[in-house]
């Protein structure tokens, strides 16, 4: 056991570095679910309302691809907790996986692995220790999730299968990460693969919930949120389908013990490779050396925003499979029919894609600041190079980057839409059209940051206070009844819904007219700021 | 004699901190010219503001006849720059940050390149996050040594280098010297500068409070005497410039300014000299001379 020696010091030291941020996590989950719930709760007095709700939900492509199927629509727990069953899963995973990363690769990249190990730590002590602190974080957050969800007064067996939902998901996810550190030499790189298994965890699921009855619905059971969600909390309680993800568990913990007896501390499994000697001839101007420094971000962003096209594209396609109940046809007539409903289902995914797109805009113009605060920027100053040259290098790849995402998305999502409704000649246009809408839109949060830049670098990262405000007032704006004017401060607001709605060129000139301005603020007050 | 390098009267605050304190400084075309102070002392401000990274608050400032603030693209293509805090990008390998930096200036010599690296002893295939500090500094040196420039600003740049790298950068210094090239070398390692440069600038909480050759410089300090006389001296206290006389039997220990030395051996020698020893003050005598008031209070931190 001498290979565990120092297990329950690191423990220690973890709960006490996150001794704050674990019970905050925490409580935003309780929090979240309870008041979701509560607040649900009143809204389905009667077995028909809740049956009506659940069917246009199951009859809207969009929202069984996003949260999943409802399964027992006379289940107040399930109709009124739905949206947080798998994507809560999702989150709750991501926070398992995070912590394991933050407790094992994180740590000896900043080399205060090393500094421990040298006195008496075994070799597998540093990843023990982080999945009992990962492991042990979600059963205490499911635990207190199925109370608080029994406090609201939902029965007690559907709230602790809710908890184990989460609970399920967690501790796949924990394993994922524990896989994921041993890989490569960067906590910043395994954190990067557990988000891509993560959401092709997701998208499976998606796939699988969308596809039609006795279709290929058993996509979602190649995703360990798939098998989470299956547990079906207040409408079956399937309590045996968590051995899945725990099986899962014990499964990647093995194999990252057998990768760490096989590596150097400090080491991946992936070891860095030596470069080239010279430069090629083409890295000879800013415009090269940014394009060198967001390529990777951009390909990796690209590949999945076409995959993501796709899947929405299919998920369009599958329209038709929803509309079985009266109740559902009805709903699908009052949308304007099948194509009605198909081109709102699509307008409203290619304004998701746009949101996506956006972070990836705020993350590649943020680059600016992190290059600055880096001291990277200051040797490219000292040379020929001008500022407003190597701004515009980075501004340049946020915003031709952005246009990239948006348009694979676009023509990912018209080749698989037009393939199964059988007119791809109109619809891959028709896709890419509505894909492009959402630049300018876009544009104007990406240049907010280059404003920021310019103006204020100090506070650069609060655009994603903006944008997540942007967000909020989109989502949840009409629910809450918020003022037009208030709504109408989201760039987003303003972007014409494409395919199927009706385009005018007004919203976007001005929106562009905007991005531009944002853009010119931001580049001229640069130039007359201090570096550094 | 031209100057590469004209700075007056120099201002820059950053909130309530004063850096830069009406700061002068002039360095000579083709001269080596060390610029000497503490950490904190506002030598990384003066060469930010040099490169036009920062906008002095008040004074002046030209670099190569130009103006370092508005014509900053335009005169950095005339100059090298090595940081004092060299950060690479974790993806470029160093050989093709080198490269890089000087195509980005006015160009390089690829012989001189290959040359230097081999000096260095850098491996120009590792990449940026691999690299130790020191080896980062080898690349800043590196690109900014092969590049085609009239200027080089170096600062601090051998904080990281062992022994060794410090003796192939003092005898690459030397060369560009014999090239004509024009050298501001910022750093706190006295030996270094007093081995390096033809000139020196002492600066001081924002302010240069001395400046000249090594032999001004010492001029206006004091020489350490010992000396044995065949009889007992006499008069030595009254001698203007003495200080810290130490008189036994026949020896004497003292210090005398350096400008009036010669009163003091002529009062020596009517006693005869028997043996004597006479120290010039090393340069780090003259920087403690300036400093020593500075211990009593706290040097306000800059940067």
């Amino acid at each position: 056991m001498n290979d565990f020696a120092g297990t329950t010091t690191l423990v220690r030291l973890a709960l006490r570095r996150d001794r704050v941020i674990l019970p905050v996590w925490i409580l935003v989950f309780v929090s979240m679910a309870a008041g979701s719930a509560k607040a649900s709760i009143d809204l389905y007095p009667d077995v028909a309302s809740r049956v009506s709700a659940a069917e246009t939900t199951n009859s809207s492509p969009a929202l069984v691809s996003l949260y999943g199927r409802i399964y027992d629509p006379t289940s107040l727990g399930e109709v009124s907790l739905f949206k947080l069953t798998s994507f809560g899963a999702l989150l709750v995973g991501l926070l398992a996986a995070l912590l394991v990363v933050r407790h094992t690769r994180a740590e000896e990249e900043s080399g205060r692995l090393e500094l421990l190990s040298a006195g008496v730590l075994g070799r597998y002590a540093a990843l023990t220790a982080a999945l009992i602190v990962s492991a042990g974080t979600v059963i205490v957050l499911g635990l207190l999730t199925a109370v608080s969800l029994m406090g609201t007064g939902l029965p007690t067996g559907g709230s602790f299968a809710f908890g184990l939902t989460w609970i399920a998901a967690g501790l796949a996810f924990a394993g994922v990460g524990a896989l994921t550190a041993q890989l490569t030499e960067g906590a910043r790189t395994a954190n990067g693969f557990t988000a891509i298994v993560l959401g092709v965890s997701y998208v499976l699921r998606a796939l699988g919930d969308s596809s039609a009855d006795g279709g290929s619905r058993w996509i979602s059971w190649f995703s360990p949120i798939g098998w989470a969600q299956q547990i079906r909390p207040y409408a079956g309680d399937r309590w045996l389908l968590a051995l899945a993800p725990l099986a899962l568990l014990v499964v990647l913990v093995v194999a990252a013990f057998a990768l760490i007896r096989r590596r150097d501390v400090g080491a991946g499994l992936v070891r860095p490779r030596p470069g080239p000697a010279t430069a090629a001839a083409s890295l000879r101007s800013p415009l090269a050396l940014a394009w060198r420094l967001h390529r990777g971000s951009l390909l990796a962003w690209g590949f999945a925003f076409l995959l993501l096209g796709f899947v929405v594209g299919n998920i369009a396609s599958n329209v038709d499979g929803f509309v079985s109940s009266e109740g559902a046809k009805d709903f699908v007539e009052k949308l304007g029919g099948v194509n009605g409903i198909t081109d709102a289902f699509l307008s409203s995914e290619m304004g998701m894609l746009g949101l996506l797109a956006s972070a990836f805009g705020i993350q590649a113009a943020l680059r600016l600041r992190s290059e600055e605060t880096a001291l990277r920027a200051e040797p490219l100053l000292a040379t020929g190079v001008t500022r407003y040259q190597w701004l515009a290098s980075h501004v340049l790849m946020a915003l031709l980057g952005t246009a990239v995402l948006v348009l694979v998305g676009g023509l990912g999502s018209g080749i698989s839409s037009g393939a199964s409704l059988g007119n791809m000649g109109r619809q891959v246009p028709r896709m890419l059209a509505a894909a492009a809408i959402q630049l300018p839109a876009i544009w104007v949060v990406t240049a907010l940051v280059v404003l920021l830049f310019g103006l204020a670098p100090k506070l650069i990262t609060t655009v994603w206070a903006f944008f997540g405000a942007f967000l909020l007032i989109g989502q949840f704006g009409p629910l809450f009844d918020l003022p037009q004017g208030l709504m109408d401060l989201s760039p987003y607001a303003h972007t014409p819904r494409l395919p199927g709605g009706d385009f005018s060129a007004t919203p976007v000139i001005v929106l562009a007219a905007i991005a531009l301005a944002l853009l010119v603020a931001g580049s001229t007050t640069f130039r007359r700021r201090d570096v550094g | 004699m031209t100057s590469a390098i004209v700075v007056s009267g120099l201002h820059k605050s950053y909130g309530s901190t004063h850096a830069l304190d009406g700061l002068d400084l002039e360095v000579a075309t083709g001269e080596v010219h060390g610029f000497l102070g503490p950490n904190g002392a506002g030598k990384s401000t003066t060469i930010r503001v040099l490169l036009g990274l920062l906008k002095g608050d008040d004074g002046d400032a030209s670099l190569l006849g130009g103006d370092p603030w508005h014509d900053a693209a335009k005169l950095h293509r005339r100059l090298a720059y090595v940081p004092g805090d060299v950060n690479l990008w974790p993806n470029l390998t160093g050989g093709e940050v080198i490269d890089l930096l000087g195509r980005l200036r006015g160009g390089q010599d690829p012989k001189k390149r290959d040359d230097l690296l081999r000096r260095f002893d850098l491996d120009p295939t590792k990449k940026g996050r691999t690299y130790s500090k020191g080896n980062r500094q080898k690349v800043a040196l590196v690109a900014a040594l092969a590049s085609d420039v009239e200027l080089l600003i170096l600062d601090e740049p051998t904080s990281g280098l062992d022994p060794l790298m410090e003796e192939v950068f003092r005898q690459c210094i030397e060369e560009e010297r014999q090239r004509d090239r024009t050298v501001l070398l910022s750093s706190h390692i006295l030996s270094e500068v007093e081995a390096l440069c033809d000139r020196i600038s002492i600066i001081r909480r924002g302010k240069v409070v001395e400046t000249g050759t090594l032999a001004d410089l010492r001029h206006l300090t004091r020489t350490s005497i010992q000396a044995e006389l065949a009889a007992s001296p006499n008069g030595l206290a009254q001698l203007p410039g003495v200080h810290s006389l130490d008189v036994e039997g026949n020896r004497v220990r003292c210090e005398v300014d350096t400008a009036l030395l010669d009163g003091l051996m002529k009062q020596l020698a009517a006693s005869g000299i028997k043996s004597l020893v006479a120290q010039p003050p090393t340069l780090e005598e003259l920087f403690l001379r300036h400093y020593e008031d500075d211990a009593a209070e706290p040097v306000a931190a800059t940067r």
